[in-house]
């Protein structure tokens, strides 16, 4: 690990003060040398790797009194960025009204990583593409831009077939953001330029330029969430397929929410995540199956919808039948919920 | 760590340069984005770190980079926590912070703000074994103990968290801690023994 200055902000001011951008420079977020840090599990891990390099740490921990709290209100739940995963995964409004949120988080990492784990910094979790780790490899172009995709023609198992180009096939592994798309959730930030709400569906960009992650820009916080209510938040449930039972990345996942009255379907939220290079809203897929009852062959005909654009490459092409495959189950599983 | 010498020094840019009001309200246009206003501190220079493990307290000056599992075997000098992957991957580093297991190798010394528990702050003070420790012997759940201390502290918040309540749910909150001799079934033993010992489902 290289050396770095680390800076305990007190504050939200001062946590901005100290990781603001250098005047003129270009660069995306994950390259900037100031670098907040919260329960460091992902920060500490790729700086370990020499993968990540920042010249200053920005300790936000002490934001937590203002931006560490989960309060369940008429327009819906809102999650400080500074909550751990461990309380939100137990809390009961989360637990009673958005079981798919409780379930992304309990089926995540393990206890320990949870109990230290930030849910700003999870949404923000970087690709476990192992050339991308480990910067042995020259080819990367989420690392170094311009270099090529390693992973193209290498070991692609676990990579992506939803939203991938031949800049990057990286697969986003992580859970709790499959609902916050499902669920059409808002991300609050503070940055140099002042305060602003963005779509969740839009905070994380296309993998044409897989060097820039999201749209944050350097030095700007994320805060918190707000996830709105809604008839199908309830009806919620979060399927993750992986190579072992616990502790581990998923290798296909879906979060759904469902409106269903009168045996029809009025309104369907898709999340897929682990098969798609970001956490993937399947508009296709909601479409699909909106205005139809829920049986197995809507589900199936659904999950078809969601995989039609899917691109393998030689690894990967079992994720297209494992994902339909998971997303199906995913909407009986949750059909068969109280509302 | 390639470089072994250099150790970094905390500044206190951060309380100081609250200068960038942000308040809640519309995107402000075009605020000017400038460098920030201290110069860059050496990192190189050791920080002052206070750490109260086991209920005491210690000084240390070092290099920043220091994560907790480092700070309490080579420089406190409590070696009964275990380095295994070093990268949040096996639980052996488990310690308490604040009461929560804790990777305390992905943990920066410097950050760390609650009271620790190390392996070692787990028996009486008296040298008496914690029924968890007890238990571990009795149902014979380790072979060559390497992720044991790891294991014995996961446990204990397993317990206390009252994630002991079925034998699924002691393996899934112990799915953190890996044990390459594949003690599980008698580690799942052991925690349903000390469950009645602790008082605690
Ligand atoms: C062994 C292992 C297994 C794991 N398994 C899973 C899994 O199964 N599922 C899963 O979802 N995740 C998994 N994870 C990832 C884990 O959930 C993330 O590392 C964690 O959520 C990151 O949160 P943090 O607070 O520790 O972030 P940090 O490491 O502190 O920060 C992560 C990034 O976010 C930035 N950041 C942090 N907070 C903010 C903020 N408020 N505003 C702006 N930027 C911010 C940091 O600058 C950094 O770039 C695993 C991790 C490990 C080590
Ligand atoms: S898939 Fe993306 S992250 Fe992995 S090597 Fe290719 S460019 Fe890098
Ligand atoms: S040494 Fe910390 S988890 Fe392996
Ligand atoms: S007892 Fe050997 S690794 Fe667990």
């Amino acid at each position: 690990m290289r050396p770095f200055n680390l800076d305990h902000a007190a504050t939200l001011p001062a946590a901005l003060a100290a990781a603001r951008p250098v005047a003129g420079a270009r660069v995306p977020p994950t390259a900037a040398p100031a670098q907040f840090i919260a329960g460091g599990t992902q920060m500490l891990d790729l700086m370990k790797l020499d993968t990540m390099q920042p010249a200053t740490l920005v300790d936000i921990n002490a934001l937590s009194a203002a931006h560490g709290r989960i309060e369940a209100k008429s327009d819906g739940l809102h999650l400080g960025a500074l909550v751990r995963m461990s309380e939100a995964e137990a809390h009961p409004d989360i637990l009673r009204d958005y079981p798919v949120i409780a379930q992304t988080l309990q089926m995540a990492a393990s206890p320990q990583i949870r109990n230290m784990a930030s849910l700003g910094g999870n949404v923000l979790q970087r690709t476990r593409c192992c050339y991308f780790r480990d910067p042995g490899w020259a080819q990367c172009n989420k690392r170094e831009p311009g270099s090529g995709c390693a992973a193209l023609d290498g070991v692609n198992r676990k990579h992506a077939v939803l939203g991938v180009s031949d800049q990057c096939i990286a697969a986003y592994s992580g859970d709790f953001a499959q609902a916050l798309v499902a669920l059409g959730a808002e991300v609050q930030t503070a940055g140099p330029n002042g305060v602003r709400t963005i779509a969740f569906e839009k905070l994380h960009t296309a993998s044409d330029n897989p060097h820039t992650e999201t749209v944050l820009a350097p030095g700007e916080l994320i805060t918190g969430f707000r996830v709105p209510s809604g008839p199908w938040t309830r009806r919620s449930a979060y399927v993750k397929i992986r190579d072992r039972e616990s502790y581990a990345y998923g290798l296909a996942t879906a979060a759904v929410a469902l409106d269903i009255q009168g045996g029809v379907v009025r309104e369907a939220r898709i999340g897929l995540g682990a098969v798609s290079y970001r956490p993937w809203r399947s508009h296709e897929a909601e479409a699909a199956l909106r205005g139809k009852p829920l049986t197995e062959d809507t589900a199936n005909a659904t999950a078809r919808a969601a995989f039609a654009g899917a691109k393998p490459r030689q690894d990967n092409a079992y994720l297209i039948d494992l994902g339909r495959r998971t997303l199906a189950r995913a909407l009986l599983q949750a059909s068969r919920l109280e509302a | 760590m390639p470089d072994q010498t250099a150790s970094p020094q905390l500044s206190r840019r951060g309380l100081l340069g609250a200068s960038t009001a942000v308040a809640a309200g519309p995107l402000m246009a075009a605020a000017p984005v400038v460098a920030p206003a201290t110069p860059p501190v050496d990192p190189r220079r050791p920080v002052d770190v206070a750490l109260t493990v086991n209920g005491q307290q210690h000084h240390l000056a070092i290099d920043v980079r220091t994560t907790l599992l480092d700070a309490v075997r080579t420089h406190i000098g409590l070696t009964g926590s275990k380095k295994g992957c070093d990268h949040g991957q096996c639980g052996a580093c488990t310690m308490l912070v604040d009461g929560k297991a804790t990777l305390s190798c992905l943990s920066l010394a410097a950050m760390v703000r609650g009271p620790v528990t190390t392996i070692e702050g787990i028996a009486g003070t008296d040298g008496t074994l914690h029924p968890m420790q007890q238990a571990f012997i009795d149902q014979d759940a380790f072979q060559c103990g390497y992720c044991t201390p790891g294991q014995i502290v996961s446990a204990v918040a397993c317990v206390q968290g009252g994630h002991a309540a079925s034998d699924a749910a002691i393996r899934e909150y112990m799915s953190g801690n890996l044990c390459r001799c594949a003690a599980y079934p008698h580690i799942v033993a052991a925690i349903n023994q000390a469950k009645d010992g602790m008082g605690r489902a």
